[in-house]
C-alpha cells in the first residue's frame, strides 16, 4: 500500500436541528493512499457527503464537526484557517459534484469557467491561459474544443458538462479529487465513459481519488480499495479484491446480495428493517436491529474495529466470535 | 392479432423550436418549427400475464411510449389494441373504463402523489371513481391493498410528507392496484430508490403480479432490475425498438450493437468479472434530426454503406427481433 495522501480519524459531524442533534457522521476512520481510487459506497444518510464535504470544511451550520483530525499530506486540515484553507481547496484539493448542469455557472462560457480557474490558481498570463484551458477541453475528450469553450452550460449535454467539471478539477493539478456521485442522473453508456475518463485522468495527472457512490458496480469496476458506510459509521473497509471475494460485515454482505446483476442469475435478497434514525441512534452497532447474527453485546456499546490480515478493517462483534 | 396488447406503427412527434439554428441569428420571422421524434413507427406486442421490459437511455422516447399507452398522449400514428379493441379511438365512457383496466406507477413518489390528500383519500380515490361500492366496501379494500403492499394502518391518517421514500412508492402501488387492474405500466419505479429499498419494492412487484395475475410494462434505464423482473425485454434507441427478445436470451446473446455496447457499459458488482467495453462514438443525436436508415449508423462500429437503406425488426432466431443490417449474417 502507498503512503496515505489523506488519512481521517475519528471524525465526528453533527448537524444541530431543532428536532435534535443528527450524528450524521460518527467518529469514522479512512485512509486513502496516494495514487489510488478509493470508494465509499452507502446508501442516502449513510454520510458519504458529508465526509466528503468535511474534507474541504464545507460543512455549513447548523452542521458542524465535533471532533476528529483530518490529515492531508502531513497537515490535519482541521487546524488551518479559513484562508489557508481557501488556498487548498480548488488546487490541493478539488471536487466534482453529482448535477454537473447546476455546478456550472450558467451565464458563463464552460471554457471562461476553466480558464478563470487557471488565472486564480497559477497566475498565468491571458494568453497561455487560454491556451491551457483548450488544452484540457481537448483532454477530457470533448471533440472541437474551440467551439465547445464558448459553449454556455445549457448549450451542453449532462456528459458535456460532467467532461468540463472534470477538466475545471484537474486543470491546477490537485493531489485529491473528491468525485460525489460523479455519474447519478446520466445514462449507463455515457456513466461508463465518464468513469473511464475519471481513471485515466487520475492516472495521467497522478491525482488520488476519493470516489463516493451508491453504486456496488462503480466500485468494483474503479476502486482500489473501498469503505463501507452504514447509518455515519464505516462499518467495513478493504481492497476492493477482499471486500468482494470475502466481506465480513453483515451489512456488507446484503448490501452485495441485494443489488440484482446483468452477468448471472442470482436470487435477490433485501435488507431487514430500516436505517436507524441519526437523532438519538442507538447506542451500540447501529445495525444491530437488521442484523441476523445480532447478540446482546452489539445493542450495549459501539464493536471496535478489527483489523484482520492488515488492511481488511471491519466493526462487528461477530467477526473473531466465530 | 389476438395477444393481450398489441402496438402497430405507434408513433408520437411533437412540434418544437428549431433548437440547431443559432438563436442570434433568429429574429421573429425566421423561427423555424422542427419536429421532435419522440416515438417512430415502433410495432410490439404483450402477451397476458408477462412482464416486458422497456429500456434505453435517456430521450429514447420510453416514457412517450407509456403516456400513449394511458392516452396520456394522443398518438400522432399507429394504433393500440388492448384485448382487441382499439384504444385509440376511444371516447368518454368507454375511455374511463379503460383507466380502470390499466394503471400506471410513476418514477418519483413523492411528485405522484397530491401532498393535500391522506394516505385513505389517495387510495380512495381510485375506488370512488371507478367503482360502484358501499362505503364499508370500499374501506375494506383500502385496508386490503394496505395490507398487499405491506403498509401498516396507521399510516392511513398520514399526509405524503410524514412518510419515508419507500412508504410513499408502496403508496403509489397500492394506489394503482386498487382497482384491480388487467394491465400496469411502471416508469422507473425504482429509480429514486436506494439499493436496499428497491430490492424490498422490486420483490414486492414481483408478489404483487403473481397475486393480482396482472401483466406488467417495466420501463426502466436499470437493466439488472429489468432482467430480474422481465420476462422478455424491448430495446428502444432513439424513438424506436432495436431488438426485442426473451430476457436471458438477450442478456446472453445480444444481437443488435446498440444492446452490446449498452450491456457492457453496466457495472458488474464483481472485480473479477472483466469484460470488453463496446463504446459507441460520440453522443445521442437530437430526436429532431434521426438519421435515414439506420439509427445508430453514425456511431456504430459495423456501420457500412447499406446501413443508410431502413431496416426493420426481423425475426433472426424464434422470439428474438432485431433491427440491423447484420444480424444474422455473422
Amino acid at each position: 500500500m502507498n503512503p496515505p495522501l489523506l488519512h481521517i480519524e475519528d471524525l465526528t459531524v453533527h448537524f444541530h436541528t431543532d428536532e435534535g442533534i443528527v450524528e450524521a457522521v460518527d467518529g469514522i476512520q479512512l485512509l486513502v493512499p496516494a495514487g489510488e481510487i478509493v470508494g465509499i459506497v452507502g446508501e442516502s444518510g449513510s454520510g458519504k457527503s458529508v465526509t466528503a464535504l468535511s474534507i474541504l470544511r464545507l460543512i455549513r451550520k447548523p452542521g458542524r464537526i465535533v471532533q476528529g483530525a483530518i490529515r492531508f499530506a502531513g497537515r490535519n486540515l482541521l487546524d488551518l484557517t479559513e484562508e489557508e484553507m481557501r488556498h487548498l481547496r480548488g488546487s490541493h484539493i478539488s471536487m466534482i459534484f453529482q448535477s454537473p448542469r447546476t455546478s456550472l455557472n450558467p451565464v458563463l462560457a464552460a471554457g471562461w469557467q476553466i480558464e478563470r480557474l487557471i488565472r486564480l490558481h497559477k497566475q498565468e498570463k491571458a494568453k497561455d491561459a487560454r491556451e491551457q484551458a483548450v488544452q484540457m477541453i481537448r483532454q477530457v475528450g470533448i471533440p472541437a474544443p474551440e467551439r465547445i469553450y464558448h459553449e454556455y452550460p445549457h448549450q451542453l449535454s449532462g456528459g458535456m458538462c460532467q467532461r468540463i467539471m472534470i477538466a475545471m478539477a484537474l486543470v491546477t493539478n490537485p493531489k485529491l479529487l473528491i468525485a460525489d456521485e460523479p455519474t447519478t442522473g446520466l445514462d449507463v453508456s455515457i456513466a461508463a465513459q465518464i468513469l473511464d475518463l475519471l481513471k485515466e485522468m487520475g492516472q495521467r495527472t497522478g491525482a488520488t481519488i476519493l470516489l463516493i457512490t451508491h453504486d456496488l458496480g462503480v466500485v468494483a469496476g474503479y476502486c482500489d480499495r473501498v469503505a463501507v458506510m452504514h447509518a455515519g459509521q464505516v462499518v467495513e473497509s478493504a481492497s476492493v479484491k477482499k471486500l468482494f471475494r470475502q466481506p465480513l460485515h453483515p451489512y456488507t454482505i446484503k448490501l452485495i446480495h441485494s443489488v440484482p446483476r446483468v452477468d448471472v442469475d442470482m436470487v435477490m435478497e433485501t435488507i431487514p428493517g430500516n436505517v436507524p434514525g441519526l437523532i438519538h441512534p442507538p447506542p451500540g452497532c447501529r445495525f444491530a436491529d437488521r442484523c441476523q447474527w445480532v447478540m446482546e453485546i452489539c445493542r450495549k456499546t459501539r464493536p471496535p474495529v478489527q483489523s484482520l490480515d492488515g488492511d481488511h478493517l471491519v466493526a462487528c462483534y461477530h467477526i473473531g466470535n466465530s | 392479432m389476438g395477444e393481450f396488447i398489441e402496438i402497430l406503427d405507434l408513433s408520437k412527434h411533437f412540434p418544437v423550436k428549431d433548437q440547431s439554428a443559432d438563436f442570434r441569428l433568429l429574429t421573429p420571422f425566421h423561427s423555424r418549427q422542427a419536429i421532435l421524434r419522440a416515438v417512430d413507427g415502433i410495432s410490439f406486442f404483450i402477451r397476458k400475464g408477462e412482464t416486458l421490459g422497456l429500456v434505453g437511455e435517456s430521450g429514447c422516447g420510453k416514457s412517450t411510449v407509456a403516456r400513449c399507452l394511458l392516452r396520456l398522449l394522443e398518438p400522432t400514428r399507429g394504433k393500440i389494441f388492448f384485448e382487441n379493441t382499439d384504444l385509440t379511438g376511444l371516447k368518454g365512457e368507454s375511455l374511463r373504463l379503460l383507466r380502470k383496466a390499466i394503471q400506471m406507477i410513476f418514477q418519483d413518489p413523492m411528485a405522484s402523489l397530491n401532498p393535500r390528500l391522506s394516505v385513505r383519500q389517495v387510495l380512495e380515490e381510485p375506488l370512488r371513481l371507478h367503482e360502484r361500492v358501499t362505503v364499508k366496501e370500499r374501506e375494506e379494500r383500502v385496508l386490503e391493498v394496505l395490507e398487499q403492499v405491506g403498509l401498516d394502518r396507521e399510516l392511513l391518517t398520514r399526509f405524503p410528507h410524514e412518510l419515508s421514500g419507500g412508504q410513499r412508492q408502496r403508496v403509489n402501488i397500492a394506489r394503482a392496484i386498487a382497482t384491480r387492474p388487467k394491465f400496469v405500466v411502471l416508469d422507473e419505479p425504482t429509480s429514486a430508490l436506494d439499493v436496499s429499498l428497491r430490492a424490498k419494492i422490486v420483490l414486492l412487484l414481483e408478489e404483487l403480479k403473481s397475486a393480482l395475475s396482472t401483466t406488467y410494462l417495466f420501463i426502466s434505464h436499470d437493466l439488472s432490475t429489468v432482467k430480474y423482473l422481465s420476462d422478455r425485454v424491448a430495446v428502444m434507441y432513439l424513438g424506436a425498438i432495436v431488438e426485442i427478445a426473451e430476457a436471458h436470451e438477450l442478456f446472453r446473446h445480444p444481437l443488435h450493437p446498440y444492446t452490446k455496447a449498452l450491456l457492457s457499459a453496466i457495472p458488474i458488482p464483481d472485480p473479477e468479472v472483466k469484460r470488453d467495453r463496446i463504446i459507441l462514438e460520440g453522443e445521442i443525436p437530437s430526436p429532431t434530426q434521426i438519421p435515414s436508415g439506420c439509427r445508430l449508423r453514425g456511431r456504430c462500429p459495423l456501420a457500412e454503406a447499406i446501413c443508410s437503406e431502413e431496416i426493420r425488426l426481423r425475426e433472426v432466431a424464434p422470439d428474438h427481433w432485431v433491427a440491423c443490417h447484420f444480424s444474422g449474417m455473422q
